[in-house]
C-alpha cells in the first residue's frame, strides 16, 4: 500500500488534535508516515502510532524555531524525497498552508487548501472544500505531481488505529534561503484553559448584543466545556481578542454545536460558522439573519436566556 | 536608495452578491459585481504608510485579472498608489494558485521591486498561499501574516500573531510581506485622490510580455481540477421560539435531547 506523508503540528511534543484527524483521513488513501520537526519531535511518536502512523520521521535543529517556515519546507521536502509518497497532507494552522504551498512549487505538484473531507478516488485523492462562505461545496483533485493537500480542523473523527510508529531520524540539509526570515522573539499565547477555538466540539460565540460583557457567555462556555468565539463587531469594539474572531477574516469553525448569542449573522460571520453541525442562536431581533441557519433559536434577551441556560445545564450536570 | 513597493491586489466578486461558479466550474466573474478584495485594502494601506514615512518610495499596484479588474487598480490608485500594472490575457481564465503566482512573480520581476506586499488571502478563493508562493518563486524572504509592519535600513520587521505564539520577525530586503486585517484600518479615497487616480498610469501586460506560455496557466494549465461544485442545501428551518421567561430552560432541554448536556 502506498505511503502518505502527514506533517505533524505539535507543541513541544504534544500533538494537536487536527493532526490526529489527518491520520484518520490519511488511512483512507494509504499508510500514514508522520513527519515531526523541532523540539520534542520524537515525543510525538507514541500518540501518532496510536492513531495509525506506521513510521515517524523526526528532525530537530535550532533553525526550526529561529527562522520562519523555510527550514520546515526543507525538512518536509527531504521527507518527500526519502518516502516518495502518494500524497502529502498538512494540518492547520496558517503556517501549514505556507509550508505546503512552498513544497508544492518545489516538487511541481498541485495544491488543494482547506479540505473538509478527503477520500480515495480512481485518479487520486478527492478533496471536498467549502466555497463562497460555505454556500457551495466542491470536489477537486490534483492533476499534476504528488497531491499536496491541507485540511481544516474537525474534518474527520480522531480514531484509534494502532500501528508501529517506528521513529526514524530524518536527515535535513537546509537551503540557502532557510535563514532568510529571523524570528527575533516569540511569546507563547496565554492559555484560557478552554479548548482551542478551531478544535472545540462546542463553540459559544457572542456579538454586538453582549454590549462588552462576555462574562455571561464565558460562564455558558465553561458549563459546556466549550471554546469562546466572538463576532467581528465584538472584536472591533475591543471586547474580546482577535484570536477568538469567527468569520471571513477570523477563524473558520465547524463544531458539533455552535451557540450564537447577540450575533445578527452577517455574511462575514456566517462564512466562519455555517458548516457547524447544530446551530443555536439567541437574539433580541426576530428578523436577525442568524435565525435562517438555526436548528433552535430563542428570540429574547440574552442576559435573561443565557444565565438561565447556564444554570439549568449546571443543575443537570449535578 | 529608492524603495520600490509592489502591492498585489485582486478583483473579486462582492461577498454580498450572489457568488457562484460558471459552467466550467471557475469562479463566475462576469455576472457578479466585483471590487478590490477587502483584505487587499490592508496591503495597500500598509504600503502607503511605509511610503509616506520616507521620501524615496514608489508604490505600484499589480493585478492579474480580466478587463474589469482595472476597477481594483483604480481604487488602489485613488487611495494613493503611484502607478499600476494590469496583467490581462484570455489564456489566464481559470488559473489556479500555481498559475496566478507564476504570473504575479514574473510581473513583479519585470516591474522591479524591493518589497512586495499582499493581503492575507483573497475573499473569493481564500486559499491564503499566494504570498508564500511568491516568496518561493522570487527566492526572497517571506515575512507573512503580519499585524504590524515597518521598514528601515533595508530591513523589514513585523509582528505575526499565530495560533500558539506571537512572533517578531525580521528580514533583509528584498522580501515578500503579507498583512492581516489587524494591521490597521484602510483609508477611504478622498475626492482629490479619486480625481488624481484617473490620470495615473496603468501599464497593461499580457503573457507574451512576461515570457509565459499559454499552457502554463489558465484552466488547462492548472495543476488542480474542480470536478463538482454544488450549492449547499439550505439548512432546514429549525424551531424558533420567543422567550416567555423559560427560554433558557427550554433551550437546555433541546441541548439535552441532542446529547450535548
Amino acid at each position: 500500500m502506498a505511503e502518505v506523508l502527514v506533517y505533524v503540528d505539535h507543541v513541544d511534543g504534544a500533538v494537536r488534535k487536527p493532526t490526529l484527524e489527518l491520520l484518520t483521513l490519511a488511512r483512507r488513501i494509504g499508510e500514514p508516515v508522520a513527519v515531526a520537526l523541532g523540539a520534542g519531535a520524537a515525543d510525538t511518536a507514541a500518540e501518532l502510532a496510536e492513531h495509525g502512523a506506521t513510521r515517524v520521521l523526526t528532525a530537530d535543529a535550532p533553525e526550526f524555531a529561529d527562522y520562519l517556515v523555510v527550514p520546515k519546507v526543507d525538512a518536509l521536502q527531504a521527507a518527500y524525497e526519502a518516502v516518495q509518497p502518494a500524497a502529502v497532507l498538512v494540518p492547520p494552522p496558517a503556517e501549514g498552508k505556507e509550508i505546503a504551498a512552498r513544497l508544492a512549487v518545489r516538487i511541481k505538484s498541485g495544491i488543494i487548501t482547506d479540505a473538509v473531507d478527503l477520500e480515495a478516488g480512481e485518479e487520486g485523492p478527492v478533496a471536498t472544500q467549502s466555497a463562497f462562505a460555505a454556500s457551495y461545496t466542491t470536489k477537486s483533485r490534483i492533476t499534476q505531481g504528488t497531491p499536496v493537500i491541507t485540511v481544516k480542523p474537525n474534518s474527520a473523527a480522531v480514531e484509534a488505529a494502532p500501528a508501529a510508529g517506528a521513529v526514524e531520524a530524518l536527515s535535513v540539509s537546509f537551503s540557502p534561503g532557510a535563514t532568510g526570515t529571523k524570528v527575533t522573539a516569540r511569546t507563547p499565547r496565554e492559555s484560557s484553559g478552554r479548548p482551542e477555538l478551531t478544535e472545540a466540539a462546542i463553540v459559544v460565540s457572542a456579538g454586538r448584543g453582549v454590549n462588552g460583557d462576555f462574562a455571561v457567555v464565558e460562564a455558558l462556555a465553561d458549563s459546556l466545556g466549550a471554546a469562546v468565539g466572538a463576532s467581528r463587531a465584538a472584536v472591533d469594539a475591543g471586547w474580546y481578542p482577535h484570536a477568538h474572531q469567527v468569520g471571513q477574516t477570523g477563524k473558520s469553525v465547524s463544531p458539533q454545536l455552535y451557540i450564537a448569542s447577540g450575533i445578527s449573522g452577517a455574511i462575514q460571520h456566517r462564512a466562519g460558522m455555517q458548516t457547524s453541525k447544530t446551530i443555536v442562536a439567541i437574539n433580541k431581533d426576530a428578523e436577525a439573519p442568524i435565525f435562517d441557519l438555526v436548528d433552535y433559536g430563542v428570540v429574547g434577551d440574552l442576559f435573561e436566556v443565557v444565565p438561565q441556560l447556564t444554570e439549568e445545564i449546571n443543575t443537570r450536570k449535578g | 536608495m529608492a524603495l520600490r513597493i509592489v502591492v498585489c491586489v485582486k478583483y473579486v466578486p462582492g461577498a454580498t452578491g450572489d457568488r457562484r461558479f460558471a459552467d466550467d466550474l471557475t469562479v463566475d466573474r462576469d455576472d457578479v459585481d466585483g471590487l478590490l478584495s477587502e483584505l487587499d485594502e490592508y496591503a495597500v494601506e500598509q504600503a502607503l504608510q511605509i511610503a509616506e514615512a520616507r521620501d524615496d518610495a514608489e508604490v505600484t499596484v499589480l493585478t492579474v485579472g480580466p478587463e474589469d479588474a482595472e476597477d481594483a487598480l483604480r481604487k488602489a490608485l485613488s487611495m494613493g498608489a503611484d502607478k499600476a500594472v494590469h496583467v490581462e490575457d484570455d489564456d489566464l481564465h481559470g488559473s489556479d494558485v500555481m498559475g496566478t503566482s507564476l504570473v504575479l512573480a514574473k510581473a513583479i520581476e519585470k516591474t522591479g521591486y524591493d518589497l512586495v506586499i499582499a493581503g492575507m488571502a483573497s475573499t473569493d478563493g481564500a486559499a491564503g498561499v499566494v504570498p508564500a508562493l511568491l516568496a518561493e518563486r522570487l527566492g526572497v524572504p517571506q515575512v507573512t501574516l503580519l499585524s504590524e509592519v515597518s521598514v528601515g535600513d533595508g530591513v523589514v520587521r513585523g509582528r505575526r500573531d499565530g495560533d500558539a505564539a506571537t512572533e517578531q520577525l525580521e528580514a533583509s530586503l528584498p522580501a515578500v510581506v503579507s498583512v492581516t486585517d489587524q494591521s490597521g484600518e484602510a483609508r477611504y479615497p478622498s475626492f482629490m485622490g479619486i480625481m488624481a487616480a484617473k490620470k495615473k498610469p496603468v501599464e497593461s501586460l499580457d503573457l507574451d510580455d512576461l515570457d509565459i506560455e499559454a499552457e502554463e496557466v489558465g484552466l488547462e494549465g492548472a495543476w488542480t481540477k474542480v470536478d463538482e461544485a454544488a450549492e449547499r442545501p439550505a439548512r432546514t428551518a429549525g424551531t424558533v421560539v420567543t422567550d416567555e421567561g423559560a427560554g433558557g430552560k427550554e433551550l437546555a432541554e433541546f441541548l439535552a435531547g441532542q446529547k450535548f448536556v
